[in-house]
């Protein structure tokens, strides 16, 4: 339900005459029966109708006027200053002032000085104050997390920010971008732009702080013959040599193919664990595994065995 | 956002004067906008509490910045520490969590001298 003096297109202190006055204009402008078959004069009628139903009453008008029911007639609780202050609005009386997150000792500080918000109100004039910070959370890949990118957050007020996310930015990291934020007031500086980043898991790849880890399925006969594959890291496919006589658990170390170097952070690795995957088994396999002696046979469960 | 005008046409608020006078000590800080006074939805709240001390209350003209300033203080810690409680609800391990608690605990009992 909108504000219904913005309905009518009249001030909050217009007079009883120039709210009637307001009314009929738009009630002759929209009338169903002048527009057949348009919804959307029949929908500002219909607005125009039951505004005009609460603010030609003076003791509804009044009641809304206070806050004390709302635009479609429903009661609400008188405003509280509590709600208002304990809220981020609260900043404006409070003794907001940029808390630098690296010594939280600031904060305590501040909560704990002297320094009250209203300076004991004699001031006379309105101390600058610096602007709220706005918290915003924003989804990526996690490909665009190890690698760094740049993406683009779109404010609820239409505007669109660059978000600059560092190589191998892990969920719920926070960037800060400074000065973004609400603006200050009294010359103030403005607030900063707060956002948590959320990363979403990757189908095959596992942060491991610089390291990425992966399952590698590798074909019977590259495990026992070895040769060439070509392993997907986040920059990009690989072709890496399988030694023959590989085999499942064993671990292949690229190095540098992890998160990429970044500040002074060396490139991790990437960490790739092979593990055989057979398929289906067609008639010559079958056929020579039944007909195979191993020369030393192999007890791939002998670490399960209980010991003494 | 409202503007003056309005605000002390409602019967449930302060006299013009009076309002002017409230601003000029800073006790309100309504925004400005076109040579005139805009009040956001805190600063009627605000209005109305100033309103209340002093008419109901019966708070002379020199408590009430005492009050504020002390309302203000409060209000600005709660909502610090409301953030610094968000915080460790989303990020802190267990283990501070549980040492958090037991120090807010603690230090609300009464000493044992």
């Amino acid at each position: 339900m909108d504000d219904p003096y913005k309905i009518l297109g009249v001030a909050r202190d217009a007079t009883p005459a120039a709210i009637k006055a307001a009314y009929r204009k738009l009630a002759k402008t929209h009338h169903p029966d002048l527009n057949p078959n348009n919804a959307k004069a029949e929908e500002r009628f219909k607005a125009a109708a039951s505004a005009y139903d609460l603010l030609s009453d003076p003791e509804r008008r009044g009641r809304f006027d206070r806050g004390e029911i709302d635009a479609g007639g429903a009661e609400r609780p008188p405003p509280n200053y509590r709600d208002y202050a304990e809220g981020p609005a609260g900043a404006r009386y409070g003794g907001a002032q940029h808390i630098d997150p690296e010594d939280l000792n600031d904060m305590f500080a501040q909560m704990f000085g002297a320094r009250g918000g209203m300076g004991g109100g004699g001031e006379g004039r309105a101390r600058p104050g610096r602007g709220q910070d706005e918290h915003f959370t924003l989804t990526l890949g996690f490909i665009d997390a190890v690698n760094g990118s740049t993406q683009t957050l779109r404010l609820p007020d239409g505007r669109n920010l660059d978000v600059r996310i560092p190589p191998g930015a892990d969920d719920g990291r926070v960037v800060r971008l400074r000065g973004q934020g609400i603006p200050g007031w009294s010359g103030g500086p403005p607030g900063d732009v707060l956002i948590t980043l959320q990363v979403t898991p990757h189908r095959f790849f596992r942060r491991d702080g610089q390291d990425i880890r992966l399952d590698l399925p590798i074909s019977l006969t590259e495990a026992v013959l070895g040769g060439k594959i070509e392993v997907p890291t986040p920059a990009g496919p690989v072709r890496v040599t399988i030694a023959p006589g590989s085999d499942s658990g064993q671990e292949l170390r690229l190095r540098g193919r992890g998160v990429p170097a970044h500040g002074k952070q060396a490139a991790g690795d990437l960490l790739a664990r092979l593990c055989v995957s057979l398929g289906k088994p067609d008639a010559a396999l079958t056929e020579f595994l039944r007909a195979w002696r191993p020369e030393a046979p192999h007890d791939p469960r002998k670490h399960l065995e209980p010991g003494p | 956002m409202i503007t003056l005008d309005v605000l002390t046409a409602r019967p449930d608020m302060p006299q013009r004067g009076e309002l002017e006078r409230w601003i000029a000590r800073a006790w309100v800080r309504p925004a400005r906008s076109g040579g005139g006074y805009v009040f956001a939805e805190i600063d009627v709240a605000r209005v109305q509490l100033i309103h209340q001390l002093r008419a109901e209350l019966g708070l002379g003209a020199q408590a009430v910045p005492v009050v504020l300033s002390l309302l203000d203080q409060l209000y600005t810690a709660r909502r610090q520490l409301r953030a610094v409680a968000g915080v460790v609800q989303a990020e802190a391990p267990d283990d501070l969590r549980l040492r958090l608690g037991q120090v807010l605990t603690d230090i609300e009992r009464p000493g044992l001298d």
